[in-house]
C-alpha cells in the first residue's frame, strides 16, 4: 500500500514539474495565442455586474470590458469562455483559456497553482444577504443556523469553522439566492461587494447587509503559472499598473453602477504619474 | 500513516491527501461516502418498485391508466436528470408543506434537499425501468399467459407468480445497466447542494487546491468500487436465478 501510494506521489511530482520563476520562459500560452490570432479569457456570467449575460444572451460587464480592453492592447480577437468559481483555475490549468479574470480572491494556496500577477485589480471581503426580519448584528448570529453559499468561495470554510455557520453551498449563484429567496436558509454569503450590487438593484427590497465586512482581500487575474515571471505575466502586471494610474478601473466601477471603493481611489492616488499632465 | 501523507503534502505538494490525515475533512469525505451509499441504496430500491408497478400497470384494461403511466414515461425520459433535480426542489419545493423555524422567518421544507433528490432521481430512473420490464414481459410467450388463466390465475395472479419472475430473469441485464447508470446520476444532486461525496470532494478541492489531485482520484475509486459492487450483486442474483433451458 505504501509503495503504491509512494508511486503515485512520485508520479504526482513529475506532473508538477512546472517550477515556476526558474524555469526558463518559453512563453508557449502566449506565443500560441499570437499563432491562433486569438487570446482566450475566461470570466464569470453569474456575477453581476463583474461579469453576466445581458438579456440577448452575451456575456458584459466590468471584468468583460478589461478582457476586451487586453484583446485590444495585443491585438488579438477576443473569445469570451464563462467559468465557475469552482473550475476557473482547472480550465487555465487545462488550457481551456490563456487567462481569466473571474473575481479571484488571491490567495497563498491559490498562487501555487495558477500566475497571479500583481498589481491586483480590485478587493472585496466578505459579508452576508439576510432579510431585514430576522435583524441580523453579529456573525455570531449564524451560528448553527443553515447559511447558503457557493461551491468554491474560499470563506465558506472560514465562516463554517470561526462561527459554526451550517453551509449549503450550491454550485451557482442563481441557486444560491433562490434558496434565501426560498427561505431554506437564513443569509448568504458572498463578496460584500457583489451584495452590495444586488441590494441596489432594486430586486431585493426584503434584504440588507447587516454585518461588519470581514477577510478584505484582493482580487487577482490569472495566467499560467508557468509563465507568471514570462511575458504573459509581465504584461498583465502592466495592464493592472495602467488600469489604475490612468483612472480605468474608477471610470468601469462607475459605468457598471458599482459602490465606489476606498481601494481603487488609493490605487489611483499610489500609481500617480509624478509628471504631472497640464 | 498520517506521518507519511503529512511529509508527501510537504514534498509533493500537488499531492496533499489531505483527508488521511486532518479529522475534518476526513469527517467530510466519510459522510460524502455515506450519503452517496444511502442516496443509492434508496434510489435504487425506489426505481425497481416504481418500474415493477408501472410496467404492470402498463398491461391494465383502463385505458386512461395506460395513458398516465406513458405520459410518466415520456416526461421523465425525455428530461435531462438535472433539469428534474431543480424543477422538482426549486419550483414543485414551494408548494410543499414547510415547518417554520424558532426565529420566524426559515422554512424548513417536510421534503428535504435529500428527499428531492432521491424522488427525483428515483423517478428519472424508474421511468427506464418500466421499459425495462414492458420488454422483458413482452418477452413472456402468450400461451404461457393464457395457461395460467385457464388455471384460475388472476391477472394479478399472473402477473406476480408467472409472468414477472419470467421476466425478471429477462429483464436484469439491461436492468443492471439502467441501475448503474443511476448509482452514478446521484451526483447530479450536487445541483441541489445535497452533501454526498461529489459535494464534499468539490469542497475540499476548493478550500485546498493541493488537495485536488488525490481528491478526484478518490471520487474516481470509491465510484468505481460501488458501481463494482452493485454489478457484483446483480450479477450472482442474475445466476442465482437461472433457470436451466429458459432464456439466456
Amino acid at each position: 500500500m505504501k509503495r503504491l501510494l509512494s508511486g503515485i506521489a512520485a508520479l504526482g511530482v513529475a506532473f508538477s514539474s512546472a517550477a515556476p520563476a526558474l524555469a526558463e520562459c518559453t512563453n508557449d500560452v502566449w506565443n500560441k495565442m499570437f499563432e491562433r490570432g486569438k487570446v482566450v479569457i475566461g470570466v464569470k456570467a453569474d456575477y453581476k455586474p463583474w461579469g453576466f449575460r445581458d438579456t440577448d444572451g452575451n456575456l458584459v460587464g466590468m471584468e468583460i470590458d478589461m478582457a476586451q480592453d487586453v484583446a485590444d492592447t495585443l491585438g488579438l480577437e477576443l473569445e469570451l469562455v464563462p467559468v465557475q468559481s469552482s473550475n476557473r483555475m482547472q480550465f487555465l490549468e487545462q488550457g481551456k483559456v490563456d487567462m481569466f479574470i473571474a473575481t479571484m480572491s488571491d490567495r497563498p494556496d491559490r498562487r501555487e497553482i495558477v500566475g497571479i500577477p500583481l498589481p491586483p485589480y480590485y478587493t472585496s471581503g466578505t459579508n452576508v444577504m439576510a432579510p431585514k426580519a430576522l435583524g441580523l448584528t453579529s456573525w455570531e448570529d449564524l451560528r448553527d443556523k443553515p447559511v447558503c453559499g457557493k461551491q468554491g468561495a474560499f470563506y465558506n470554510k472560514i465562516v463554517e469553522e470561526r462561527y459554526g455557520a451550517q453551509i449549503i453551498a450550491f454550485t451557482g449563484n442563481a441557486e444560491a439566492k433562490q434558496a434565501l429567496r426560498d427561505r431554506k436558509c437564513i443569509a448568504w454569503v458572498y463578496d460584500d461587494s457583489s451584495i452590495g450590487s444586488d441590494l441596489a438593484s432594486g430586486e431585493w427590497e426584503e434584504f440588507e447587509m447587516p454585518l461588519a465586512s470581514e477577510d478584505d482581500n484582493p482580487w487577482g487575474l490569472a495566467v499560467p503559472l508557468a509563465e507568471k515571471e514570462c511575458i504573459f505575466g509581465q504584461f498583465m502586471s502592466g495592464m493592472q499598473y495602467n488600469w489604475h494610474r490612468d483612472g480605468t478601473l474608477i471610470e468601469l466601477e462607475a459605468k457598471w453602477g458599482i459602490k465606489p471603493t476606498a481601494f481603487l481611489a488609493k490605487e489611483n492616488e499610489r500609481y500617480a504619474d509624478w509628471i504631472k499632465e497640464e | 500513516m498520517e506521518d507519511f501523507f503529512r511529509e508527501l503534502a510537504e514534498e509533493a505538494p500537488r499531492w496533499n491527501f489531505i483527508w488521511m490525515y486532518e479529522e475534518r475533512q476526513q469527517d467530510k469525505i466519510l459522510s460524502g461516502i455515506w450519503m452517496t451509499i444511502k442516496l443509492s441504496v434508496a434510489c435504487v430500491v425506489l426505481s425497481v418498485i416504481i418500474g415493477i408497478v408501472g410496467a404492470w400497470l402498463q398491461g391494465a384494461r383502463s385505458r386512461i391508466v395506460r395513458a398516465i403511466v406513458q405520459g410518466y414515461i415520456q416526461f421523465f425520459r425525455n428530461t435531462p436528470p438535472f433539469v428534474q433535480l431543480l424543477f422538482f426542489y426549486f419550483a414543485l419545493g414551494q408548494f410543499t408543506p414547510v415547518v417554520t423555524g424558532d426565529d420566524g422567518w426559515t422554512q424548513y421544507p417536510i421534503i428535504t434537499n435529500v428527499g428531492w433528490a432521491i424522488i427525483s432521481l428515483s423517478f428519472f430512473a424508474g421511468a427506464f425501468n418500466v421499459e425495462i420490464f414492458r420488454a422483458g414481459i413482452e418477452a413472456v410467450p402468450n400461451s404461457t399467459q393464457e395457461a395460467a388463466e385457464s388455471l384460475g390465475f388472476t391477472r394479478l395472479q399472473t402477473y406476480k407468480e408467472v409472468v414477472l419472475p419470467l421476466a425478471f430473469r429477462v429483464s436484469l441485464p439491461a436492468l443492471n445497466n439502467n441501475l448503474v447508470n443511476l448509482v452514478k446520476t446521484t451526483t447530479q444532486a450536487l445541483a441541489l447542494a445535497v452533501p454526498e461525496l461529489l459535494y464534499q470532494s468539490v469542497t475540499i478541492w476548493n478550500d485546498y487546491p493541493s488537495a485536488q489531485y488525490p481528491t478526484m482520484l478518490l471520487v474516481w475509486v470509491v465510484y468505481i468500487l460501488l458501481v463494482g459492487i452493485l454489478v457484483l450483486g446483480m450479477h450472482r442474483w442474475e445466476r442465482g436465478m437461472r433457470i436451466p433451458g429458459y432464456g439466456t
